[in-house]
């Protein structure tokens, strides 16, 4: 039985909510929660007795520890304890126990393991003290050293040590060329050939990475951990430590963004529980936000695409080659090309993936992952040849339109994408957009209109969920899946309770505990086409178990009845059409003397159905600029973004996660860029203050369109997911505007105003 | 964040007192914290005593016996933004500090504070890596390092931060002038003299002495200029981001339309607010054409040199220079924060 943990503070629709289905706007069920304290985030956990951790990481980029100086910052008051990989107590040495579930191919950091510096911001001691001042002060006393070693962290000057990577765990190669792409590219009479480049960026969740361990009396660790798996964590401490399942729980009932950071442990997680070994006490080890900057990032990417077309505008050739970084000891690979194989209707296509070790930390996913880069280099190079072409942008895109995958040959399992592309530009009003650039003007400001396709897996991936309905009728549903704010309470409470039938608050998700049933990482817009497809089908064995109840009722009205004929509305049950048949969920309960039922549901995708099929989400983005070119100034004054991403389940939720997209796509356009010093090997500008997101007074109109979409075969729900798609081709549309505007072409990511500025004269 | 003694004395006499028996470099007087604070969490600065001087009778704003105004140290920013005779008087001031920070900086920073704000360089602001402001001698890394935020005019080989505040570009071109008190006395410093060049000495930003108190910054008559004055700043974004440049103009323009005096300073291209007297001469008696505007220009931004992330800061400000002229002539005070957008 999975029952209620009540420590986990699982949040619940006001009275009075009453009844929701899927695809209404509905409020998170946990905001008011959230904007009164009243959700405990990782770090807000306390013990008594606790101590606190500060870490204390490599200024060097590459080298040897030789030696500690330890005697001021252990003469500080309060200080107890300085660990390093010299003190430390016993972990795993063999490097297969530190893969999490989402690790690389490669050799996974072992966090104070020995005396190696594997990259600058490595962490290389944790000083605990009985007062987070105490420990931080101390922390600033300790001095490190080392003898340093040659590093490189240089994309663009490493170039030529590009590779195939030898481990493509966690992405997907380049398929083989089809056709013969570089001989239509020849032939071709229209044609473009030019590099991109996009900035390194860090996650930086609004929430610090942060582990609190509270250290029961028979040793059991209770882990607060931020992290987009409670399992995933569970997993790894396990294994890092060598302790049994039952000896580590970790919870995670409330994350403040993750973005892809918390796909794997932090090292705050290994460093908390080791002084919690070690000192046989509860720990808190809370980040800076300067140590957010020192840990996994979007890769810098270098990409070249060529594309050519036949006069009247057919594509006749994709080449698209791209190089990121990885580190020294990890083969971290992501899906940067094979979506340019994916959005056009082509005959040769030609795609490669390589990468280039630098002495940097091991990148990770962050929000929609090598599309972010890889559709920004297509979709402006799109833009390149229709202009070529003389042709709208638009008309370019639709003339080359693909009904079946392009790289496979298989049809969609759903594809809106045309009706993304008309709803969104009768929305933005692109047909009165005139194509010459530099036609638009008011002031100062030149003024341009840009767009842009987005593509992003759709993907399901492997649940439990348990459901259980108590006499009082109100429903437990169970996973270990994770709300990192994209609304998954609430949108599993939905689904919930639309299945069956009670109002909203009468159901209870919860979530974020490594003991509650099998959940997957939360990751790669998979949350609701997977934990949302097991509480469905969870729901619907409920129903059927009480459907079963009540024909063995006292003179049942369902003795003759099949389950396909009832319907659960309004807190009850009935035969469709014969409302005198209703009867209450608690009424068949306590007639038959059930107290509680509980249901469980495996959630495996199948695999055979969908493999025949391409599966998809799919965006077209429109945006307006205003350039003041005589300072390379840009303002996103509107964006349309039309998104076909099958059925949506909570529309207010789900917009906002297509908004956020929208402005981090704006970000990532204009703003975004960790500006490592190579001389040093060190990020210098990890602060808000010198790593630029935008602000409020950057954004202006954003307008989300869902199309009509409907995908049985991504998920029973019909849904196929909106976390990653809101950001793709974003950055894209904006380049290709600020080209609208202005007339000049940027290809390099971020467009800052020395970029897009009037040369001066020569 | 290292553990420090705190005081908060009620009178200026005070407040200096306890600042002159602390240890020399190591007792800091805390108004706002809004620079203060994050420079401690940072291990920038480590005060070994704090002197919170946000008690002392500092507070007003009020006109000045020849006609300006005296503010007083401790008023914050964003009222001094706001109070009736800044707006009416100083509008080119109000602009500045509206352009600066963002709200709630705004709300907490003194006025004192604000010309004591430190550079913004991310070298100055690591620890962990050389800095000669900061640890005088240890080199300089932003030299053909990142340096996409650095200064242009009056770098020294020691250093080339530039100062952060939007609030003393205004009072450079209003020829504002700080007043500053010590257990010796007091003392006024025309505001071209408060912030130094780094030189050899990139440690110290300002002329302030050991122990000396910011009271008030005065400001001389201006009415002449309170219909012609623009505050351009141009940034990444359009809010919470420091200058990459900015311009302060203030025109007084005749009734037959030529100039007879212009002010103009320049902000994220120095150590300390750029004026050059002899350049704004050249507009005196002009019309304020397109083509006496590029003179000026040209002349502010002679010695100007690239760094090389920053080399774009030589056209940016040259345009910047004349835009914000010509913002200025054409017609009353505005705030123009990205070009032709005017709030």
């Amino acid at each position: 039985m999975t029952d209620l943990i009540r420590a986990l503070r699982s949040p619940v629709a006001d009275q009075g909510t009453g009844y929701v289905t899927t695809g209404m706007p509905v409020s998170r069920i946990d905001g008011r929660d959230k904007v009164t304290g009243q959700a405990h985030y990782a770090a807000d956990l306390d013990d008594a007795d606790m101590l606190y951790g500060v870490v204390v990481n490599s200024n060097i980029c590459k080298g040897r520890i030789t030696d500690f100086v330890l005697g001021p910052a252990l003469s500080v008051p309060g200080v107890i304890d300085i660990i390093t990989h010299t003190n430390r107590p016993k972990i795993r040495s063999f490097d297969l126990f530190y893969k999490d579930m989402t690790a690389p191919g490669g050799s996974p950091f072992r966090p104070l393991y020995d005396d190696k510096i594997l990259y600058s911001g490595q962490p290389v001691a944790l000083v605990l003290a009985q007062t987070f001042e105490a420990a931080r002060h101390a922390a600033s006393l300790v001095e490190v050293h080392a003898d340093i070693e040659e590093y490189e962290t240089d994309l663009k000057s490493n170039l030529r040590h590009s590779r195939e990577p030898g481990n493509t765990r966690g992405g997907s190669p380049p398929p083989r060329e089809k056709g013969s792409a570089d001989e239509a590219y020849a032939q071709a009479a229209f044609k473009i050939d030019a590099e991109y480049d996009n900035a390194a960026e860090h996650h930086n969740p609004m929430e610090l990475f942060a582990t609190t361990v509270i250290r029961g009396d028979d040793g059991h660790l209770m882990i607060y951990d931020k992290t987009q798996s409670s399992q995933n964590s569970r997993w790894y401490v396990s294994r890092v430590f060598g302790l049994s399942s039952d000896k580590v729980t970790v919870r995670n009932p409330y994350v403040g963004g993750a973005f892809g950071a918390g796909l794997r442990p932090q090292y705050q997680l290994p460093l908390a529980v080791m002084a919690a070994l070690k000192l046989k006490r509860s720990v808190k080890v809370v980040m800076t936000r300067q140590q957010m900057f020192g840990i996994g990032h979007r890769p810098e990417t270098v990409q070249t695409v060529k594309l050519a077309a036949d006069q009247d505008g057919t594509l006749k050739a994709i080449i698209h080659k791209a190089i990121t970084t990885t580190s020294r000891f990890e083969e971290y690979v992501e899906t940067v090309v094979n979506w340019s194989g994916q959005l056009y209707a082509c005959d040769n296509i030609k795609l490669a993936y390589e990468l280039v070790s630098l002495d940097q930390s091991s990148p990770m996913n962050m929000r929609a992952p090598g599309a972010a880069q890889g559709v920004h280099a297509l979709e402006v190079a799109m833009d390149e040849l229709a202009y070529q072409l003389r042709m709208d942008p638009l008309a370019f895109r639709l003339k080359n339109y693909a009904d079946i995958d392009p790289s496979t040959s298989l049809p969609y399992s759903t594809k809106e994408l045309r009706a993304c592309y008309q709803q969104g530009a009768a929305r933005f009003g692109w047909q009165n957009r005139p194509l010459e650039p530099r036609s638009m003007r008011e002031g100062n400001e030149l003024i341009g209109y840009g767009m842009a396709t987005g593509i992003w897996d759709a993907m399901q991936l492997f649940a439990r969920v348990s459901a259980v309905l108590h006499a009082d009728g109100h429903l437990v549903v169970s996973s270990a899946a994770s709300d990192i704010g994209t609304g998954t309470y609430t949108a599993m409470a939905m689904i919930a309770a639309t299945s069956m039938g009670l109002p909203l608050e009468k159901v209870i998700f919860q979530l974020g505990d490594s003991t509650l049933p099998t959940a997957p990482v939360e990751g790669g817009s998979s949350h609701v086409t997977t934990i949302g497809s097991a509480v469905q089908g969870a729901c619907e064995k409920l129903q059927k178990h009480l459907f079963k109840l009540a024909k063995k009722m006292p003179e049942s009205r369902f003795a003759k009845a099949t389950f396909k004929q009832v319907e659960f509305a309004d807190g009850s049950m009935r035969i469709r059409g014969k409302a005198d048949t209703t009867v209450t969920l608690t009424e068949i309960m306590s007639a038959v003397g059930e107290t509680r039922i509980e249901e469980k549901y495996l959630m495996l995708p199948s695999l055979i159905k969908q493999h025949k099929y391409q599966r998809a989400t799919h965006s077209a983005v429109f945006c307006e600029v205003r350039v003041d070119e005589t300072f390379g100034t840009v303002r996103v004054t509107r964006v349309v973004s039309a998104v076909a991403a099958g059925q949506i389940i909570n529309t207010n939720t789900a917009r906002s996660q297509i908004a956020g997209g929208v402005i981090w796509g704006i970000s990532q356009a204009l703003l975004e860029e960790s500006c490592i010093d190579h001389k040093l090997g060190r990020l210098m500008n990890h602060s808000f203050a010198e790593y630029h997101i935008a602000v409020n007074a950057d954004i202006h109109d954003i307008d989300v369109i869902f199309v009509e979409e409907d995908d049985r075969i991504v998920s029973r729900l019909g849904a196929k997911g909106v976390g990653e798609i809101g950001l793709i081709g974003v950055a894209a549309a904006i380049s290709n505007a600020i080209f609208h505007a202005t007339g000049r072409r940027l290809r390099s990511l971020p467009m800052r105003p020395e970029k897009v500025m009037l040369p001066d004269p020569m | 964040m290292n553990s420090f003694s705190f005081s908060a004395p009620e009178d200026v006499a005070e407040a200096l007192r306890q600042v002159g028996i602390g240890i020399p470099g190591e007792t800091k007087f805390i108004a706002g914290g809004t620079n203060l604070i994050d420079l401690m969490k940072e291990h920038v600065e480590t005060p070994v005593s704090l002197v919170d001087i946000s008690q002392l009778p500092l507070s007003l704003i009020e006109p000045s016996s020849i006609g300006g105004l005296l503010i007083g140290a401790m008023v914050r920013n964003a009222d001094t933004a706001y109070h009736p005779l800044v707006r009416q008087h100083y509008p080119l001031l109000s602009h500045a500090i509206l352009s600066g920070a963002s709200a709630q900086i705004r709300n907490m920073a003194s006025n004192g504070g604000n010309l004591l704000q430190r550079t913004r360089c991310v070298y100055f602001y690591d620890v962990a890596v050389p800095c000669n402001k900061r640890r005088p001698g240890s080199g300089c890394p932003a030299i053909a390092g990142l340096n996409r935020q650095h200064a242009i005019l009056g770098t020294s080989e020691m250093c080339i931060a530039t100062h952060p505040s939007d609030m003393c570009v205004a009072l450079a071109a209003l020829q504002a002038i700080v007043h500053v008190r010590s257990v010796n006395g007091s003392r006024q410093i025309a505001f071209s003299d408060f912030h130094r060049l780094p030189g050899d000495r990139p440690d110290m930003d300002t002329s302030l002495a050991e122990g000396e108190l910011i009271t008030h910054i005065e400001l001389p008559p201006a009415q002449q200029f309170v219909n012609h004055c623009t505050y351009l700043k141009l940034r990444d974004r359009a809010s919470y981001a420091f200058a990459l440049v900015s311009v302060a103009v203030a025109l007084d323009i005749a009734d037959d339309g030529s100039i007879n005096e212009a002010r103009i300073a320049l902000g994220g291209v120095a150590h300390k607010p750029w004026r050059l007297p002899e350049a704004e001469a050249l507009l005196a008696g002009e019309l304020p054409t397109s083509a006496a505007f590029v003179r000026v220009a040209d002349y502010l931004l002679k010695d100007a040199q690239g760094q090389g992330n920053n080399n774009f800061k030589l056209s940016m400000a040259h345009r910047a220079i004349i835009r914000a002229l010509e913002l200025a002539a054409a017609s009353s005070c505005r705030q123009a924060d990205v070009a032709g957008v005017v709030t």
